[in-house]
């Protein structure tokens, strides 16, 4: 393995965030160009909301039984069960229906971006679409981030309501609390801000998503290997930049809100 | 030498094309990861000219013609394509610079999710306005000058590697561009595909009178391309009489260690006594 300088290595690295950067800001500033691949970022659209939609929804269900069956037996301790749907529409709205989308989606679609786009790389064919004129940002790149981030915000939306349904589902199974009880505790506990929290991040993370895979993919080189290891790379940053994202964004929504 | 009449697709008219030379270098270089690959490197194409250029492989050869479209930017040096200066152009003012320009790949670069059809079609319907009824018509003609009209709704996967180097100059031909590049159309290829790839090739020239670079390790190729002409009565490749060989707008240029070491016609070549041009060509 070839070794190299810190100071090359770090060059390297702010290198790749700066173009990072550019490829993020012409995705957005190219909206506001023509044209506009609306065929394009409709076909994205279905290949990337409703493929996901059986992954996302079962997801989403088995995370919401799971955060009631281990919120029970705390509540139970304390005597408050019938809190529990109130637990799980507040852990599914704001953190778990976002961040557990954005990771299902990141694993299926920024690896999907990724070795689609990187072929194309090491094939020429990106080189041939800009030799025929074409912006392969305003084609490829800004459809994609449009389309992930609004159906990561469908799908969230989805998650949410899957993970209730699942957390409601145990409860009154295994737990017998009233259905009815659960789902208006559920709802009434539900502010704006918590609504407004849950909604936000998926637009970050559906934009995370995206343009980390159209990065990589279009970075792609060394042939097949090549692509290979941009596939990896780009759901290992997205995955990471979620999680992080998410950490940073709770926390400043949560100033701005004045959560306590 | 029978003048070439009509063309397949209608040729941008003498008036409305720029005047002065299709391409010109000028003290270019380049290096990747420390290692140059063109250094200093000047000439000129002129307007209906077909320059093809030689060395050996990691010469550059395909790197001019990367840097003439803009897709890469050179250390140093200076290129005018078509009166434009690529050189001082942003990425969106090339965009339209190289819609008059046609290039067609080493390995093809076809549109593998795309069929024939809309690979070839693929730069009018971005060009916009048009519907693909409109498009019909111009690519049935671009793909019958290439004989390939059968192979319309196939993918790339299912042509072989000569059918997809002709698709690709269908592709890079449909908008008439005045300047057309070709990056080893003829490599890898048998020696029939070869001698068809060149036959498009010289009919391009003959026809159209578009300008071109065309990047070969196949001497033979530019030697045929040199000593042919597409006759039009007959739709078929001509041997020039001995005494008017070299007589068709076709010139050489030879690439070594970066520089060009020769830059002339097929007489200038013949008569050249430089030891690595004559082994070269021998």
């Amino acid at each position: 393995m070839e070794i190299i300088s810190p100071t090359e290595f770090a060059k390297e690295k702010i290198q790749a965030v700066q173009d990072f950067s550019l490829l993020a800001g012409r995705s957005v500033s190219n909206l506001f160009r023509t044209p506009r691949y609306l065929a394009d970022t409709i076909q994205q659209a279905d290949l990337i909301g409703f493929g996901s939609l059986p992954i996302v929804a079962g997801a989403g269900f088995s995370i919401g039984a799971a955060l009631a069956l281990n919120s029970a037996n705390t509540l139970q301790r304390f005597g408050s069960l019938s809190l529990l749907g109130q637990l799980v529409s507040l852990g599914m709205v704001r953190e778990l229906g976002p961040v557990l989308t954005g990771l299902m989606v990141s694993g299926r679609n920024a690896s999907g971006i990724a070795s689609e786009l990187g072929s194309m790389t090491v094939t020429e064919q990106i080189d041939a679409m800009r030799a025929l004129g074409t912006d392969p940002v305003k084609k490829l790149v800004t459809p994609r981030v449009v389309s992930t981030v609004i159906m990561l915000f469908f799908l969230t939306i989805l998650a949410d309501l899957c993970g209730l349904t699942g957390g409601a589902a145990f409860s009154t199974l295994v737990f017998g609390i009233d259905w009815h009880q659960y789902w208006s505790t559920s709802w009434q506990i539900l502010v704006f801000q918590d609504v407004f929290m849950g909604l936000v991040k998926p637009v970050l993370f559906g934009f995370i998503i995206a343009s980390v895979g159209c990065y990589y993919g279009l970075t792609a080189h060394g042939g097949t290997q090549g692509v290979g290891r941009a596939t990896t790379q780009s759901v290992v940053v997205s995955s990471l930049l979620i999680i992080v994202v998410d950490l940073f964004a709770t926390r400043l929504l949560m100033t701005l809100f004045a959560y306590h | 030498m029978t003048a070439p009449p009509i063309a397949v697709a209608e040729p941008i008219p003498d008036t409305q094309r720029s005047p002065g030379p299709a391409l010109v270098f000028e003290n270019v270089a380049i290096a990747f990861e420390g290692r140059t690959v063109l250094d200093g490197v000047s000439f000129q194409l002129p307007r209906g000219e077909t320059k093809a250029i030689f060395g050996v492989t990691g010469s550059g050869k395909s790197t001019i013609l990367k840097l003439a479209l803009g897709l890469i930017k050179p250390d140093a040096g200076r290129i005018w394509v078509l009166g434009s200066e690529v050189t001082a152009m942003t990425e969106e003012e090339l965009f339209d610079l190289r819609r008059r320009i046609g290039m067609v790949f080493q390995e093809s670069a076809l549109f593998d999710s795309l069929t024939v059809r809309e690979n070839v079609a693929f730069r009018l319907l971005e060009e916009g306005d048009v519907t693909e009824e409109e498009v019909e018509k111009p690519v049935h003609e671009v793909l019958s000058f290439v004989e390939l009209e059968h192979t319309i709704d196939l993918f790339p996967s299912e042509l072989s590697g000569g059918m997809r180097r002709r698709v690709a100059i269908a592709r890079a031909i449909i908008t008439h561009p005045e300047v057309l590049l070709y990056d080893s159309p003829t490599g890898g290829l048998d020696p029939v595909t070869s001698t068809t790839i060149i036959e498009l090739i010289v009919k391009q020239r003959d026809v159209s009178k578009t300008s071109a670079l065309m990047v070969t390790h196949r001497l033979q190729d530019a030697f045929m391309m040199a000593t042919h002409y597409f006759d039009t009565k007959t739709g078929a490749l001509k041997e020039l009489p001995p005494g008017e060989r070299g007589e068709v707008p076709m010139s050489f240029l030879i690439l070594r260690d970066g520089k060009i070491i020769f830059d002339g016609d097929l007489h200038e070549l013949a008569a050249c006594t430089d030891p690595y041009i004559r082994e070269y060509i021998s």
